[in-house]
């Protein structure tokens, strides 16, 4: 038996992504009863992925875990190597030949395509993009959203539409005193948008914003909500669906949005509808989207398994600004497998696998585990039971050479000339973008381009 | 704004809730949890875990349910952190079922 996990030889991990799972994961190892060393990698020089770049501005409240994710941090068994691509300055080989296990917690950080004729038309972004655009993540920094357009069509039904929604109804001083990017609320305050469709596959029974997020449309300064009391009619099997005992969340969001439908209305500026039963089939214009083509759909099936069906009723909507927010996609992993048509990483309990045979010393939680579903909290228990499965295998996980752990990965990072970032370095990061916030009342101004992050750190 | 434990919790204590905590703000007794409102951050990811509906965002708090606002404050202040999910209660599945889940 080997004395792999004590103080002597203590399992070295890397951890890949610096969002929640990411966390969670670092936070079961630190819990267990082992001797653990653990490396994590983020790719931007900043940590907390989504919880940073995806959470609304105007959700403070939620971004409260980072407090949590910084106290994990404090461990002097942690170490943060930020500012660091896995498989590009470093790659999958070379942190299993430096730790006795690595795992990935990247996320995913694409958008799932519609598939319809015109999609990527000038004028037609994804949710993701403008996300990233309003939350200062230097990919997005220099995309253009051009608001002139006084209608804007989001595509979905969950919480990233309604976030997206929100964004573009509230006023510039909903929003000045939130930590969302300046450029972003520049280019907001210019803003011509009237109407904003918030447009969805399946019925109002079955949508997935949650009955917070919707209970913010009720009280907007300058947006009022318009639910047209036709749209709210159930079909049978719906009606069934709500009445279900096992479906009582679903229920909770069909009575917030059946409130919204019954406010009155008032003579505010802009208008937020939210239209169900509905598929985008084609964007058209040219050379920048003019309008929508959506078809009618109606459900078929059993209750709780109903999906849409288009009924080829079609109607037209003039917009020059659409967004699609179906739901997030993984990015393959150079040199790891990948399922392409789920888009995650395929695994068993957690453990990478191929051909239903587990990989040795990989492992993956968060949404390139399991998908791009549930939200903060969902990522500490899918992370525990990654950890899980990793300290079931830590025999295994001991094949007699000696790992190098960070020592091995900054040695690399030095002979490539990558400058990585250390977690002391991401908190002076951290207190510039606090101080420069304060003049204006922000809790932060984020730095949005990676070399003025590190210009500041020298 | 925060998120309230109620009765439904008593003689049950699931804790189905503690796992998705994003920041480990249930406190326990030998009776049931509470959620420390300083540090709970209105995620509500705890909500539909409860297999007895015991937890509700204070906006929907039934009125005659007010009073745990108050119990949830002042217990969670000095009992422990309810880290990890734990065994429910002797009898929980019983009292589940007395409570029509």
């Amino acid at each position: 038996m080997s004395n792999i996990g004590t103080e002597e030889h203590p399992l070295q991990v890397a951890i890949v992504g610096s969002g929640p799972s990411g966390f969670y994961a670092c936070e079961a190892l630190l819990k267990s009863d082992i001797c653990v060393n653990i490396n994590m990698l983020e790719r931007l020089p900043v940590p907390y992925g989504l919880v940073r770049s995806g959470v609304a501005p105007d959700h403070p409240k939620l971004k409260q875990a980072i407090k949590v994710y910084a106290r994990i941090a404090e461990s002097p068994r942690f170490k943060l190597l930020a500012n660091v691509k896995v498989g590009l300055d470093l790659s999958v080989a070379e942190l299993t030949e430096s730790h006795h296990a690595v795992i990935f917690a990247n996320g995913a950080e694409t958008d799932r395509k519609l598939g319809v004729p015109g999609e990527d038309i000038p004028g037609s972004h994804t949710a993701t993009e403008f996300v990233g655009w309003y939350n200062g993540h230097p990919d997005y920094r220099d995309k253009v959203f051009d608001l002139k357009s006084e209608t804007a069509v989001i595509i979905g039904q969950g919480n990233v539409a309604a976030d997206v929604a929100r964004i573009l109804a509230k006023s510039v001083d909903e929003l000045k005193h939130t930590d969302i990017a300046e450029h972003a609320l520049d280019t907001l305050a210019e803003s011509n948008i009237k109407d904003i469709y918030v447009v969805g596959r399946r019925g109002p029974a079955q949508v997935k914003f949650t009955p917070k997020e919707l209970r913010e449309f009720e009280s907007l300064e300058l947006c009022q909500t318009i639910i047209d009391s036709e749209e709210m009619l159930l079909n049978p099997e719906s009606a069934m669906e709500l009445e279900d005992k096992s479906n009582s969340a679903q229920r909770k969001i069909y009575e917030q949005l059946s409130k919204l439908a019954a406010l009155e209305h008032s003579n505010k500026p802009r208008n937020c509808h939210f239209t169900f039963l509905k598929s985008p089939k084609e964007l058209l214009g040219s050379g920048h989207l003019e309008k929508v083509v959506f078809e009618h759909n109606q459900l078929s099936g059993d209750a709780l398994q109903q999906s849409a069906r288009g009924t080829g009723e079609t109607l037209e909507l003039e917009t020059g600004l659409l967004f699609r927010s179906i739901g997030y996609r993984g990015i393959a992993m150079p040199s790891l497998p990948f399922d392409e048509q789920r888009g995650l990483i395929p695994n068993m309990d957690g453990r990478i696998s191929e051909n239903q045979q587990a990989l040795p010393g990989l492992y993956v939680t968060g949404w390139i585990k399991r998908g791009p579903t549930g939200i903060i909290g969902t990522n500490r228990a899918d992370s525990v039971a990654t950890v899980q499965s990793l300290l079931e295998d830590l025999q295994t996980l001991d094949t007699g050479t000696e790992k190098s752990g960070a020592d091995g990965v900054c040695n690399l990072l030095q002979t490539r000339n990558v400058r990585y970032v250390s977690f002391e370095e991401w908190e002076k990061i951290d207190q510039s973008e606090i101080d420069r916030g304060q003049p204006k009342n922000k809790p932060r101004e984020k730095y949005t381009y990676i070399n003025e992050m590190l210009d500041l750190l020298g | 704004m925060t998120t309230i434990v109620t009765d439904n919790c008593k003689s049950c204590r699931f804790t189905d809730c503690v796992t998705v905590c994003p920041v480990e703000c249930f406190h326990f007794d030998d009776d049931m949890l509470y959620i420390d409102p300083d540090v709970c951050i209105d995620c509500s990811a705890c909500i539909p875990e409860c297999p007895v509906e015991a937890i509700f965002e204070v906006d929907d708090l039934p009125e005659d349910k007010e009073k745990w606002i108050e119990i949830n404050a002042e217990k969670a202040a000095d009992l422990p952190v309810c880290e990890d999910k734990m065994d429910p209660l002797p009898g929980a599945e019983e009292r589940k079922t007395e409570l029509g889940f």
